[in-house]
């Protein structure tokens, strides 16, 4: 059983083709290492996944069965969460709103129905007690460091037990010791069974933690294999075009 | 677990003053109150009961569509239609009334009226995509242009069988205090509500602040944004309706001019024009020193020709206000 499958997935915009006929699977507890240079669809791919557009063509399963979002809701409903490249994140909101953005948890008075506050602040505070973050749930996003920033994007995954999380280029804006938390996140992410799509950059993050690892290139996947059988020298042919497929 | 939650409280508590004395808000209240006081004592005429009563109303009107204003400002964007639609759904009131229709029916008719022009500004921003500054400035000119079609252009002072009614509901008071003060309270305390317990709320100042994050998350944004200028455009028309009753006769210049009033409101009550804050008391207080300084202009025998003057100089240095103040954070 496959957790994700995409097969032969394709997106257009307009005369843009961002994606050709990618196919890819991801099995539980696995993390996927997807790589490519900038322009080459990776972000394309996510928000596929994540519903936030379909694709022209092609089809999505989880676990073995066709699925079809309308929207990104639609896809948390089937365990898919996402953090996104620049952590899409309302400065304004307080950490835990951010967390439960979308997904208020609600109490009614009577026929009323109000935000359960206290609720949120303390789910969202067992959360980065989870992640061993020092985040405060009634801070202020827009007072925050990018660590902080980090493991409130990551919690508001982690709110409804997911079977796949998505980041893309979780590691980008953030210091060396943040790279490791982040990496130690996703290590713990996958002991808990849950599988991971990390998209990035950097060579030996990806190669820290991916158990496969996957290449696109021009919208077209070039590689999909065990990263214990490829080489971060490969990997960099690959992306550039250098080894034309692997 | 309690250490984290002591460390809350304690921060909590430790700021309480620091925060409410670094609220624009409480600043603006100051400033209001000050002037205030300075016009009792330098003019005789100030806190007469008269004089009073119409600042309290004129405070009124602006404060209502303030809260709409703010609704809007803190999604991020910005209805220039707010003085047409207030002349639109006058008109629509007092047409039907002259016509004999009851009160009644005129009112929720004449909302219905402003309710459509900001459903058109809602979809043409949401779903077409365009800019609020250009669909509003678009239906600032077509809806006082409808309301003159309406009207045939002419002035409407008898509202049929129901006059009278009209007249009390706009211009009436009870135990003292003008009506339109009871809506500006009663919309107040509820937008208030609204915006701090309800996921409309949340959402709202969510797309204000990161629009890209609001889609990503699943918040339907283009609904909300329909809804919101929605919202605007309901408090414009209710507005347009006491104004009616208060008046005693409907010109199609009503309402103009009044949507830089009510964005200085706005915005003097610390609605961020880029997003993301907002509330409903700091409209109320906004809206609040605008017309007690808009008052004393008139009072302290200044020409009434400098008080786009002030309100322009208003909007400049509460944006510049909100400039610094994020600049330093
Ligand atoms: N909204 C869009 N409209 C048009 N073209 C887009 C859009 N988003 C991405 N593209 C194009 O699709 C291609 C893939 O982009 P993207 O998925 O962002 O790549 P990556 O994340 O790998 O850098 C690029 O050529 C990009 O210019
Ligand atoms: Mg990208």
């Amino acid at each position: 059983m496959s957790r994700l499958s995409l097969h032969s997935i394709s997106k257009s915009y307009g005369a843009i083709h961002a994606l050709s006929h990618v196919s890819v699977t991801v099995e539980p507890g696995e993390v996927l290492g997807l790589m490519g240079d900038n322009g080459a669809g990776k972000t394309t791919l996510v928000k596929i996944i994540a519903g936030n557009f379909p694709p022209s063509t092609g089809e999505i399963r989880v676990d073995d069965q066709p699925v079809t979002f309308h929207n990104p809701r639609d896809a948390q409903r089937h365990g898919i969460e996402v953090v996104y490249q620049d952590l899409a994140l309302c400065d304004n909101l307080s950490a835990a709103s951010n967390v439960f953005l979308g997904r208020e948890t609600m109490r009614s008075l009577g026929p009323l129905r109000y935000i359960d506050y206290a609720k949120m602040n303390r789910v969202a505070a067992e959360l980065f007690r989870q992640l061993k973050s020092e985040t405060r749930p009634r801070d202020l996003v827009r007072r925050m460091s990018g660590g902080q920033r980090q493991a409130v994007a990551i919690a508001r995954t982690l709110l409804s037990e997911p079977k796949i999380v998505i980041m893309d280029e979780p590691t980008a804006a953030i210091s060396v010791r943040q790279v490791a938390e982040v990496l130690d996140v996703i290590r713990r992410l996958r002991d808990h069974g849950i599988s991971v799509i990390l998209i990035s950059h950097r060579m030996p993050d990806v190669f820290g933690v991916s158990d496969k690892i996957a290449v696109l290139r021009r919208g077209e996947l070039v590689a999909s294999k065990r990263a214990d059988q490829s080489s971060p020298e490969e990997v960099t042919g690959l992306i550039t075009g250098a080894i034309e497929a692997a | 677990m309690t250490t984290l939650d002591d460390v809350i409280a304690r921060s909590e508590h430790r700021s309480w003053i620091s925060r409410v004395s670094s609220r624009q808000l409480f600043w603006v209240f100051i400033a209001a109150v000050l002037a205030c006081l300075a016009l009792s004592i330098l003019t005789d005429s100030f806190a007469t009961e008269r004089n009073l009563f119409n600042v309290a109303r004129n405070f009124a009107f602006v404060g209502i569509i303030a809260i709409g204003m703010t609704t809007v400002i803190a999604s991020g964007g910005i209805d220039l239609s707010v003085g047409s639609t207030v002349v639109l759904s006058a008109m629509v009131i007092s047409v039907t009334m002259e016509g004999g229709m009851p009160f009644l029916l005129a009112f929720p008719l004449a909302l219905l009226a402003a309710l459509l022009v900001g459903v058109l500004n809602g979809v043409l921003v949401a779903y077409a995509g365009m800019p609020p500054f250009v669909v509003t400035l678009g239906t600032l000119s077509a809806a006082r242009s409808l309301a003159m079609v309406l009207s045939d252009n002419k002035m409407i002072w008898n509202f049929g069988p129901d006059h009278d009614l009209l007249i009390w509901v706009g211009g009436g008071s009870t135990l003292g205090i003008p009506h339109p003060l009871y809506v500006l309270a009663a919309l107040a305390l509820v937008m208030s509500l609204v915006f701090r317990w309800t996921r409309w709320g949340q959402h709202l100042l969510a797309i204000g602040s990161n629009e890209n994050a609001a889609i990503l998350t699943g918040i339907p944004v283009r609904r909300m944004k329909v809804s919101i200028y929605g919202v605007s455009a309901l408090t414009a028309g209710l507005a347009g309706v006491l104004m009616a009753g208060w008046l005693g006769s409907v010109t199609t210049n009503l309402g103009q001019g009044m949507e830089l009033t009510v964005i200085a409101a706005a915005v003097i009550g610390g609605a961020n024009l880029a997003g993301g804050e907002g509330s409903a008391l700091g409209a109320v207080v906004g809206a609040l020193l605008i017309e007690v300084i808009r008052n004393s202009l008139i009072l302290l025998g200044i020409s009434t020709f400098w008080q786009g003057m002030f309100i322009g100089t208003f909007i400049v240095v509460a944006v510049a206000f909100d400039r610094v103040r994020h600049f330093r954070s």
